[in-house]
């Protein structure tokens, strides 16, 4: 099929419908308001639902609802329409159903403004809802990779029946690059014989997150947690850049930030310093063991973020705080310049020369 | 080889249009192309603009500090933009709008007088096209056929609006291969 030319936010909803993500709940937020406009006239077109909900509180429950009925569905919203679906989140985890959210992050807290942001990175890695449950986090650095994501996030969320994230940042979101909506296939999924279809002639099957044993409650915590492990071993994805030469410093970052630090590591390269970049495509799982071992080649890493600095703990943790893991970011919705990356670098590396840069 | 260009001016004028018309005809020959437009709570008459990279190679940062050319149909984008571009650029500017000069003198700048040559065309609404063909013809970014033939695609709804927009298209190529390269 042909390239086109599309926004993030209509690619995100176009791939969605491909990949049979007939059920789409929403509430309006900037920067990804499009998904919504795009799916409110595309989707009856796909003989699928599209509803707007009275909040994202309603949406999230929304989502809960329909998964339950086996019904394969999703949402997209922005940080802080994704804080009011965290109650709902943990009720989807816990009930163990599969549920595709995007969020095309902007910056916070609270109202925050409408500009890129990667600072829902804790949030979206870490939980946002109460309890203990994680979702499977991916990272798209272009709208391709958005589009191509998708249909894997709708396969990952029910092969493993847990909630899954798209994370983007409003550039992810705002901008246009061509894309080709390419034919995903994956084996089999199990049958959802778990879900509430009418229980005419079998068992009642049941969806609930509420358990008074603790024993009970152990057991499905337990059974979680061998989900998270095995997500740990099978699907963390990354992206290397120039780690196939000898690198004096490597830097960590995802999203737009990793396309940012490319152009950095170019101008670098031009002037005799090379520098290596790890991309992580999941934030959970995350690449620990691809960074501990790139990073034995270094004397420190540097993640670099739209954040006050969120990823550099677990990039801390996967370099086993053996080496310095010095951070570099802008927030508050300023995107950080490749030249600035340059700086940032080079001011660090002078810093391992006693100060000179 | 990559090249930037910051298409500017006030909201209602046609720069995002014009930018995505360039980017699909690049997308059309093959090329790599990001358009990153300013996006925020931004008003009728407020500024607007958009950023188009034209790359043989996949394109990095979609975020450019100093572009190489400009096209800016207000004084407020040529006070913003033309500054941060780098040395050899071109600048193409309206100076239906705009009567001040551009100080630099390391770029080539492109004077056209878009309104007024989309009024006599037929439309003041088409000077964002005149601009739009200027530019493609000072720089030789695209093929000028492949860019008329894009915009004629993109105009296939208003079929009526495409004589116009292909006569202002022209204008401006003529201009801008005049005073380009």
């Amino acid at each position: 099929m042909a390239k086109v030319l599309m926004k993030g936010n209509e690619a995100i909803g176009e791939a969605g419908i491909r990949a049979r993500g007939l059920c789409y709940f929403c509430y309006p937020i900037t920067p990804q308001s499009e998904v919504a406009e795009y799916l409110s006239k595309r989707m009856p077109e796909a003989g699928g639902v599209f509803l707007q909900g009275e909040s994202e509180v309603a949406v999230s429950n929304m989502l809960y609802g329909a998964a339950g009925a086996g019904v394969r569905c999703w949402t997209s919203s922005s940080g802080p329409g994704i804080s009011l679906m965290m109650e709902a989140l943990a009720y989807i985890a816990a009930a163990e159903l599969p549920v595709v959210i995007v969020n095309i992050v902007r910056c916070g807290p609270g109202l925050g403004g409408i500009l890129p942001s990667q600072s829902d990175y804790r949030q979206a890695v870490k939980g946002g809802g109460h309890g203990d449950y994680q979702c499977l986090v991916y990272a798209p650095a272009s709208v391709q990779e958005a589009v191509d994501l998708m249909p894997l996030a709708f396969d990952r969320a029910e092969r493993y029946r847990n909630p899954v994230l798209i994370i983007g940042d409003g550039m992810i979101g705002q901008m246009m690059e061509p894309v080709e909506f390419k034919e995903h296939k994956f084996p089999p999924l199990p049958p959802k014989d778990w879900a509430t279809t009418g229980c005419k002639g079998r068992k009642p099957n049941v969806v609930n997150s509420l358990y008074l044993d603790p024993y009970a409650e152990e057991k499905l915590n337990l059974r979680m947690v061998a989900k998270y492990e095995k997500m740990k071993k099978e699907e963390v994805r990354c992206e290397e850049y120039n780690t196939d030469k000898p690198y004096q410093a490597l830097l960590v970052a995802y999203g737009t930030t990793a396309r940012i630090c490319r152009t950095a590591i170019h101008k670098l390269g031009e002037e005799g310093i090379h520098v290596a970049l790890l991309r992580p495509i999941t934030l959970f799982p995350f690449p620990r063991q691809r960074i501990y071992e790139l990073a034995q080649k270094v004397d420190w890493v540097m993640s670099v973020e739209m954040s006050t600095g969120q990823m550099v703990e677990d990039v801390e943790l996967s370099v086993r705080c053996e080496k310095p893991v010095h951070f570099f970011g802008r927030t508050g919705g300023v995107v950080p310049a490749p030249e600035e990356v340059v700086e940032a670098v080079k001011k660090q590396l002078g810093a391992g020369k006693g100060g000179q840069a | 080889m990559q090249t930037e260009v910051v298409f500017a001016g006030f909201g209602g004028q046609g720069v995002m249009l014009a930018g995505k018309i360039l980017a699909e005809t690049g997308m059309g020959l093959g090329k790599e192309v990001v358009w990153l437009p300013s996006y925020g709570p931004e008003m009728r008459g407020g500024t607007a603009n958009c950023t188009v990279i034209i790359a043989d190679e996949p394109i990095a940062s979609p975020i450019v500090v100093h572009q190489r050319d400009s096209v800016v149909m207000n004084r407020p984008s040529l006070e913003k933009f033309v500054p941060k571009m780098r040395a050899q650029g071109y600048a193409i500017v309206n100076t239906s709008l705009i009567q001040v000069k551009s100080e630099r003198d390391d770029i080539t700048v492109v004077d056209v007088p878009a309104n007024k040559i989309a009024i006599a065309a037929g439309t003041g609404k088409a000077a964002n096209m005149v601009m739009l063909g200027a530019y493609v013809g000072a720089t030789g970014i695209v093929p000028f056929d492949a860019l008329l033939e894009q915009a004629k695609h993109v105009f296939q709804k208003k079929p009526k609006s495409i004589p116009v927009n292909v006569k202002c298209l022209k204008e401006g190529y003529k201009l801008g291969q005049a005073k380009g390269k």
